[in-house]
């Protein structure tokens, strides 16, 4: 580029409507790319070292292979009709201008290359119909923009036709993985669960002393001897929780809640090194075959423990795919106890203790916290929890406010099942893609400097590991406090009143009245 | 792409390190190439920064993986007081976070997944 584009300055644009049409900045974005997998992050999932010698033949191939396996992929290629509606739905587009980040020209890229060799049109009139041959430029289009795309399908929502555009980018990422061009993030963490069990790459000795360590900590804080049990044969429930709980913060801190609420609820419980991710970052490549060897690990570990109920912790794409998919990818899971649901998300079942009068809570505990709730976008667009419509909305924020005194939903178009991506979902977590997830948080981080200036929230709350990691990084960009994201476990183990615990006899002590 | 260099030298020691100046060869490491890392990342090291890096070189031999925050929160704590051993305080001597920046100083691996 001729002339260095302005540093963004996040701070001077924090304020102002979350989802305001930007002025175009065509190609602003190109230079956008992850780091290129190498041959040792992509053989191990069975993909080429390196770009092929013939790719374009390859890829071309394996586009005609995939829209012949899925009837739903080529209905998405053939049925767009332009009409505008998702253009500016993609909070990349709203934080970068990038027009090929308005969700039906990231499609296009893919879109105008089917057209050219799978429509008759397309083969005859390429000019008359967008159809384009699939040249290095396009290549080189697809990976820089289809990594900027979270895979959040907030566009999916406004879409007449409703084409799922998290679909048309995962093939796009399968056919580049298919001729040797993968992202190193995503493969690298792939290859990492194949190996030890976890996204982190956390050994079973380093696990087990995390785990002992925050019994401690919990029976130094409580006074209850809080177990997080660990492949413990007997247990009930299998736990399969994002390894980002054993290792940052505050997914740790909501890692302490779920403990908290299993010993309440006085189950027989353990985490599995075997399975010791719940995160399958297979879905965001768009393989198949990776993410049911993900799958398959959490069938194994629950069959091997003899386990009779799954229960899945804090993870937004986990929770997709155990929800969605997991039946078709690793089921049936006829040997679990199918009067509970299968698999079950760990906020149905404290909200069904909650309803069962099992938890005590004192709300006190959370008056630092002035809270709103960030909904995260698998959770909200692509699953379900409870048995009613909308209960992915409900039941998190049902514990919430069982939790807190001071709860405030932000602007109803950037929640709910029109909620925005936090900007770091489906892949893009990484170091080297730090300006897009900045530019792309902008939408959500001037919702919330709306509560904040409105209600005086301070805390933001998620379901969702990616989405707590992100914003830890992005909330000091926009001049939030680092600390202002916080897990909704996280609530529910400061205000749990433990039986016998020392909060709990403080709590009855003061309830009392003075003789 | 820019030319990036891909191996730190330091007395006569060439290391070679990823896109992300993280050490191939994590045997390679030594104080003096603490130093030069840490240069590069623009922090000038100090007793405290010492004490981080050591821990988590510790821990690394001992569990393979770096320390979680609150571990190492913890650690400092026992050591500095609550004040200079917070969360905040350990991102106020690493501001690209404790977890990733230190781990390239003390030439760790990174840590990788969703944090």
């Amino acid at each position: 580029m001729a002339e260095a584009a302005p540093k963004f300055d996040p701070k001077a644009h924090v304020v102002g409507d979350p989802i305001e049409i930007p002025a175009l900045a065509c190609g602003a974005m190109a230079g956008s790319k992850p780091y290129v997998a190498s041959s040792a992050h992509q053989q191990p999932l069975g993909f080429p070292g390196e770009l092929v010698e013939n790719w374009q033949e390859k890829a071309v191939a394996r586009l005609g292979e995939l829209v012949d396996n899925s009837r739903a992929l080529r209905v998405y290629l053939d049925s767009c009709v332009k009409c505008g509606a998702c253009t500016d739905k993609c909070h990349y587009f709203l934080g970068t201008g990038d027009p090929k980040n308005m969700p039906v020209a990231r499609q296009d890229l893919l879109r105008k290359v089917y057209r050219r060799y799978f429509t008759l049109s397309g083969k005859l009139v390429p000019w008359l119909v967008g159809a384009e041959d699939l040249t290095k430029e396009v290549l080189d289009d697809w990976y820089s923009y289809f990594h900027q795309c979270s895979q959040c399908r907030r566009c999916s929502v406004f879409c007449p036709y409703g084409i799922d555009t998290a679909e048309i980018s995962m093939a796009a990422r399968d056919i580049m993985d298919t001729i040797g061009l993968g992202q190193k993030y995503s493969n690298e963490i792939i290859g990492k669960v194949f190996n030890i069990g976890n996204n982190l790459g956390l050994p079973p000795k380093a696990l087990k002393a995390t785990l002992a360590g925050l019994e401690e900590e919990i029976e130094e804080d409580t006074g209850v001897p809080v177990r997080l049990p660990l492949d413990e044969p007997g247990a009930d429930i299998l736990f399969v929780t994002p390894s980002a709980d054993f290792f940052a913060s505050p997914h740790m801190e909501g890692l302490i809640g779920y403990a908290k609420v299993m010993h309440e609820a006085g189950v027989k419980w353990t985490f599995s090194t075997y399975a010791s991710e719940a995160a399958n970052f297979g879905m965001f490549v768009g393989s198949q075959e990776n993410m049911q060897k993900v799958a398959l690990r959490i069938r194994k570990a629950a069959e091997d423990l003899g386990v009779k109920r799954l229960v899945f912790g804090e993870c937004g794409h986990a929770w997709r795919v155990a929800y969605s998919f997991l039946d078709t990818l690793a089921g049936p899971f006829d040997f679990l106890d199918r009067d509970y649901p299968v698999p079950q998300h760990v906020c149905e079942f404290t909200y069904d203790l909650m309803q069962k009068g099992k938890l005590r809570f004192d709300k006190s505990k959370n008056d630092d916290f002035r809270l709103t709730f960030h909904d995260s976008c698998n959770v909200a667009r692509a699953s379900r929890m409870g048995d009613k419509p909308g209960g992915q909305f409900e039941i998190p924020r049902a514990i919430l406010r069982a939790t807190c005194n001071h709860f405030y939903d932000m602007a109803p178009e950037t929640i709910g099942e029109k909620t925005l991506c936090c900007g770091g979902g489906g892949g893009l977590l990484t170091d080297e893609l730090m300006d897009v997830r900045i530019k792309g948080a902008q939408p959500r981080m001037r919702a919330l400097r709306d509560v904040a200036d409105e209600h005086g929230v301070t805390h933001m709350a998620a379901i969702c590991a990616i989405c707590k990691a992100q914003f830890s990084k992005i909330l000091p960009q926009y001049g939030f406090d680092m600390e202002a994201i916080v897990s909704v476990h996280q609530m529910v183990s400061n205000a749990i009143l433990l039986t016998g615990s020392r909060q709990a006899e403080e709590y009855d002590a003061q309830q009392k009245p003075a003789s | 792409m820019s030319e990036v260099a891909t191996a730190y030298e330091v007395n006569g020691i060439v290391a070679q390190h990823d896109e992300e100046g993280y050490l191939t060869d994590i045997g390679q490491w030594t104080p003096e190439l603490a130093l030069l890392i840490a240069k590069s990342e623009h922090i000038d090291m100090t007793d405290e920064h010492w004490e981080v890096v050591n821990f988590l070189r510790d821990y690394y031999e001992e569990y393979q993986i770096a320390p979680a925050v609150r571990i190492l929160v913890k650690e400092m704590t026992k050591k500095y007081g609550k004040e200079k051993g917070d969360q905040k305080a350990l991102y106020a001597l690493f501001p690209y976070g404790p977890a990733k920046q230190a781990c390239k100083i003390a030439g760790l691996p990174k840590p990788t997944g969703c944090v």
